[in-house]
C-alpha cells in the first residue's frame, strides 16, 4: 500500500530531470526580501491561515547564500538597487525571482525620479505577481505557477545560468 | 496664548522691519521674518517664558519658482508647556552662483538636524553652521535637487540613473 | 576606550565600523546604520537613510487632491488609515468643510483599529528581535482578524483606502458592527495573553530594562513624540491636547511610564492597545445614523445614489473627477496622534487642483534621529532592541 505499491518491490523508474525538478520545487527556500508594504503580505503568507509551509517554503532565510527564491516584495528605489543586485549575485544557482507587487513589477504608483520602474530591468524575473499589495492567495498562486515552471525546466540539458550586468564596483 | 497674541508680542519686540508679513488662514497664523534674523527671533520664541516654544515639529522648504524671492523655509514650532503652535517662515533667494543660504537652527532645536539636511538636498539650500551637511535621502552621486519646480518628476537618465555610473 | 592595565607602550586599539546593511532581518526594512564599536560596546551609530525614498512629496504635487489618498496610505503601511485621516482632515480644513457625525465615529474606529494593528506588529517583531518568537505568531492571528474587518469596509486588507475628503467612501457593511463587537470582547483577554509571555518574563526584562535611556529633555529636544516621549514621563497625546475628530467625547487614559527605557515603551504600547479597545467599545455604542459624507457641491463627491438619478450630481461628480477640487489659496498644518507619534501634514495650496507643496511630518523619521543618543554605551545586541523600540516604518522615514 502507499508508496510500496508504486515501487514494484525492486526498481523505481523515473526521468532524472523530472526527479531533479521535483526535488527543487518541493523545498525551495525563499529569501524574504521585504522592501516595503508587500513584505507584510509576504509575512502573512507564512501564517497558518495561508500556510506557505505546506509547499516546503517555511524556511525563510535572511541570508542569500542559503536561499533559492528571491521574492522582491516592495519598491526598489534607485539607492537600493545596487544592494538588490549584490544580493542576487550572492545566491547560489539554481535561483529564481518573483516580482511581488506592482512596484516590483513595473514601478507601481511611483512613476518618478526615485524608483526603478520594474526590477525586471535589472534582474531576470520568473513570475510577476501584481497587486498593491497582492493578497497572500495571489502570492501563493504565483508560487504555484513558479513550481509549474520549474517542473517544465530542462534542468540537465539546459541549466539556467543567468548573468546579470552590474555596474563597475 | 492665542495666535494673535503671539504675533503681537513678536511685532512689539522686533518691529515690522524684522517681522515682514503675517497671514491668518483658518485660525493658523504664519509669520514671515527677515532671513538674517531667523536665529535671533527663534531664540526669543524659545526662551521667552510666555511663549516657550521648546518643540520643533518640522523644517520644510517651498519653491515659488518663478517668483522672487524663490525659496521659503517654514518652521513649525510648538510649546509643550502652554500647548500652542506657531509657524515662522523666511524667504531666501539664490545669489549668483551661490546657493540660497540661511542660518541653521540646530543650536536651538537639535531635531532640526535631519530636517535641514533633507531640505538642503531637496531644494539646494545651504544651512550655515549645520553640524553635518551630508545628503540624507538621495544617493550620494546625485547632484540634482528634486523638489525644485523646474526639475521634472521623472528625472533624467543622466541626472537620476538607475545604477551609479 | 577600553580600560586595560599593564599594556605595552605600543598598544593600539581601533574602533570597528560595522555595517548593519540595508538588507537585514532586524532592521525592519531597508535601513542602514554604520555602527562604530569598541569591542562590543557601541560608540556611535551613523544612520544612512533613503533606501526606500520613493519621491512621495514630489509625486503628490502632480496629483489631484483625491488622488493623493492612496499614496498617503502607503506612507505608513502599518497603520494605513491614520495617514489618510490626517490628509483628509488637512484638506477638509483647507476647504472649511464639516464632516458629519457618523463619518467621524467611523473614522475613529478605523484610526483605533490601525493603532492596534500597528502596535501588534510592533510587539511581534520587537519580541522576535530580543529572542521571543512566540508573540510573533500570536499577533499574526489577531492581525488576520483585523484585516478581515478592514476588508469588510472597502476591500483592501492592508490599505483599505476607505476615507475620502469630506467623509467616507461608503457606509459600513452589514456584518461589520457585529464583527467589531466580538473582536473588542475577546481582545482584552488576548492582550493579557501577550502580557503573560513578556511583561514579567525575566529574560525579556533583563534585555530591555535600563536599555536605551532617553531622558525627557533629550526626547523633546530631538523632537520625539508618541510612545518615546510617553515612556520618558510626559503625558503628551494629541488626542487629548488638541482633540480632533470627536476624541474629546471618548473616555480613555494616556499611559505614561517613567523608566525612559525600552521596557517602559513596551508597557506604554501594551497599555495603549487596551485603551484603544476601550475607545472602540465606546464608538460602537455611540454610532449614530446619518450621512457619511459632507455636502458641498463642487468640492465633495455627491452620494452614489444621486449620481444615478440627478443631473447636477452627475455633472459635479464628472467635473470633480476630471478637473479635481480647487481649495482656496492658503496653507494648513494638521497633525494627529498616529501609532508612532505626531503625524503631520502641511499643505500649501495655490488655488489649483493639485497641492502646491505637501510636506509629510513623519514621526518615525524624527524618532529615528534619537537612535544615536539612545544607544551610546550599550552592547551591540542592545542596539537591536533599541532600534526596534523606536518602531520605525521605513516608508515613512524615507517617504
Amino acid at each position: 500500500m502507499g508508496i510500496k505499491g508504486h515501487l514494484n518491490d525492486t526498481v523505481h523508474v523515473t526521468n532524472l530531470e523530472w526527479f531533479v525538478n521535483w526535488a527543487r520545487k518541493s523545498s525551495m527556500w525563499p529569501l524574504g526580501f521585504g522592501l516595503a508594504c508587500c513584505a507584510l503580505e509576504m509575512i502573512a503568507a507564512f501564517v497558518s491561515r495561508y500556510d506557505l509551509a505546506r509547499f516546503g517554503m517555511e524556511v525563510a532565510r535572511p541570508s542569500p547564500r542559503h536561499a533559492d527564491l528571491m521574492i522582491v516584495s516592495g519598491t526598489a528605489s534607485k539607492k537600493m538597487l545596487p544592494a538588490v543586485l549584490r544580493i542576487y549575485e550572492q545566491m547560489a544557482e539554481p535561483r529564481w525571482v518573483i516580482a511581488m507587487g506592482a512596484c516590483a513589477c513595473t514601478g507601481g504608483i511611483y512613476k518618478n525620479y526615485a524608483v526603478v520602474q520594474g526590477i525586471d530591468r535589472h534582474l531576470p524575473v520568473d513570475v510577476y505577481v501584481p497587486g498593491c499589495p497582492p493578497r497572500p492567495e495571489a502570492l501563493l498562486d504565483g508560487i504555484l505557477q513558479l513550481h509549474a515552471k520549474v517542473m517544465k525546466e530542462q534542468s540537465l540539458h539546459n541549466p539556467r545560468v543567468m548573468e546579470i550586468k552590474v555596474a563597475a564596483r | 496664548m492665542k495666535q494673535e497674541e503671539i504675533k503681537d508680542k513678536l511685532l512689539s519686540k522686533f518691529g515690522s522691519d524684522m517681522i515682514l508679513a503675517s497671514v491668518d488662514f483658518r485660525g493658523q497664523i504664519s509669520v514671515t521674518v527677515l532671513r538674517e534674523k531667523i536665529l535671533e527671533i527663534c531664540r526669543y520664541l524659545k526662551e521667552d517664558p510666555d511663549l516657550a516654544f521648546n518643540f520643533l515639529s518640522f523644517v520644510a522648504g517651498v519653491d515659488w519658482y518663478p517668483k522672487t524671492p524663490r525659496f521659503e523655509v517654514v518652521y513649525q514650532i510648538q510649546s509643550l508647556k502652554h500647548n500652542h503652535r506657531f509657524r515662522v517662515k523666511a524667504m531666501l533667494e539664490e545669489s549668483g552662483d551661490n546657493l540660497a543660504s540661511i542660518d541653521s537652527v540646530v543650536p536651538l532645536w537639535p531635531t532640526a538636524n535631519w530636517h535641514e539636511r533633507e531640505t538642503a538636498e531637496m531644494f539646494g539650500i545651504t544651512f550655515n553652521n549645520h553640524p553635518d551637511p551630508r545628503k540624507l535621502l538621495l544617493p550620494d552621486g546625485w547632484t540634482v535637487h528634486p523638489l525644485r519646480k523646474d526639475f521634472s518628476l521623472y528625472g533624467t537618465k543622466e541626472d537620476t540613473p538607475d545604477l551609479p555610473a | 576606550m577600553s580600560q586595560a592595565m599593564g599594556q605595552p607602550a605600543n598598544y593600539r586599539s581601533e574602533i570597528l565600523e560595522l555595517n548593519l546593511g540595508p538588507h537585514h532581518p532586524s532592521t525592519h526594512g531597508v535601513f542602514r546604520a554604520v555602527v562604530e564599536l569598541d569591542g562590543e560596546m557601541v560608540v556611535n551609530v551613523v544612520s544612512h537613510l533613503g533606501y526606500l525614498h520613493r519621491g512621495y512629496e514630489k509625486t503628490c504635487e502632480n496629483k489631484h487632491y483625491h488622488q493623493v489618498i492612496p499614496l498617503a496610505e502607503r506612507c505608513d503601511y502599518m497603520g494605513a488609515s491614520s495617514n489618510s485621516l490626517v490628509y483628509c482632515m488637512a484638506v477638509e480644513k483647507l476647504l472649511d468643510v464639516e464632516v458629519p457625525e457618523r463619518a467621524q465615529v467611523v473614522r475613529v474606529m478605523m484610526a483605533e483599529l490601525s493603532r492596534i494593528f500597528s502596535h501588534l506588529f510592533w510587539m511581534g517583531t520587537h519580541g522576535h528581535d530580543v529572542g521571543a518568537m512566540t508573540p510573533l505568531f500570536y499577533m499574526l492571528r489577531e492581525r488576520e482578524e483585523i484585516m478581515n474587518l478592514f476588508e469588510l469596509t472597502a476591500g483592501g486588507r492592508l490599505m483599505p483606502n476607505y476615507l475620502r475628503i469630506g467623509g467616507l467612501i461608503r457606509d459600513l457593511e452589514e456584518g461589520f458592527v457585529d464583527k467589531l463587537r466580538s473582536f473588542t470582547e475577546h481582545f482584552d483577554r488576548r492582550v493579557d495573553e501577550y502580557e503573560t509571555l513578556l511583561t514579567k518574563n525575566p529574560i525579556y526584562v533583563d534585555r530591555t530594562q535600563g536599555i536605551g535611556i532617553l531622558p525627557l529633555e533629550d526626547a523633546i529636544a530631538m523632537g520625539a513624540t508618541g510612545p518615546l516621549v510617553r515612556g520618558s514621563g510626559l503625558a503628551w497625546d494629541i488626542r487629548k491636547q488638541e482633540p480632533y475628530c470627536g476624541y474629546e467625547q471618548y473616555d480613555f487614559d494616556v499611559p505614561v511610564e517613567n523608566g525612559c527605557d525600552v521596557y517602559s515603551r513596551y508597557l506604554v504600547r501594551i497599555a495603549e492597545m487596551r485603551q484603544s479597545n476601550r475607545i472602540l467599545r465606546q464608538t460602537l455604542d455611540r454610532l449614530p445614523g446619518g450621512p457619511i459624507r459632507a455636502e458641498k457641491p463642487g468640492v465633495i463627491f455627491p452620494p452614489q445614489e444621486d449620481i444615478y438619478t440627478k443631473m447636477e450630481s452627475l455633472i459635479h461628480h464628472f467635473m470633480l473627477v476630471i478637473e479635481g477640487l480647487k481649495p482656496p489659496v492658503g496653507e494648513i498644518y494638521q497633525c494627529i496622534e498616529s501609532p508612532r507619534g505626531e503625524l503631520g501634514c502641511y499643505i500649501v495650496s495655490d488655488g489649483g487642483p493639485r497641492p502646491y507643496r505637501l510636506k509629510w511630518r513623519a514621526p518615525a523619521f524624527v524618532n529615528l534621529e534619537s537612535l544615536a543618543n539612545m544607544s551610546r554605551g550599550y552592547f551591540f545586541a542592545d542596539l537591536i532592541a533599541i532600534l526596534s523600540s523606536v518602531d520605525i516604518v521605513l516608508a515613512e522615514v524615507d517617504r
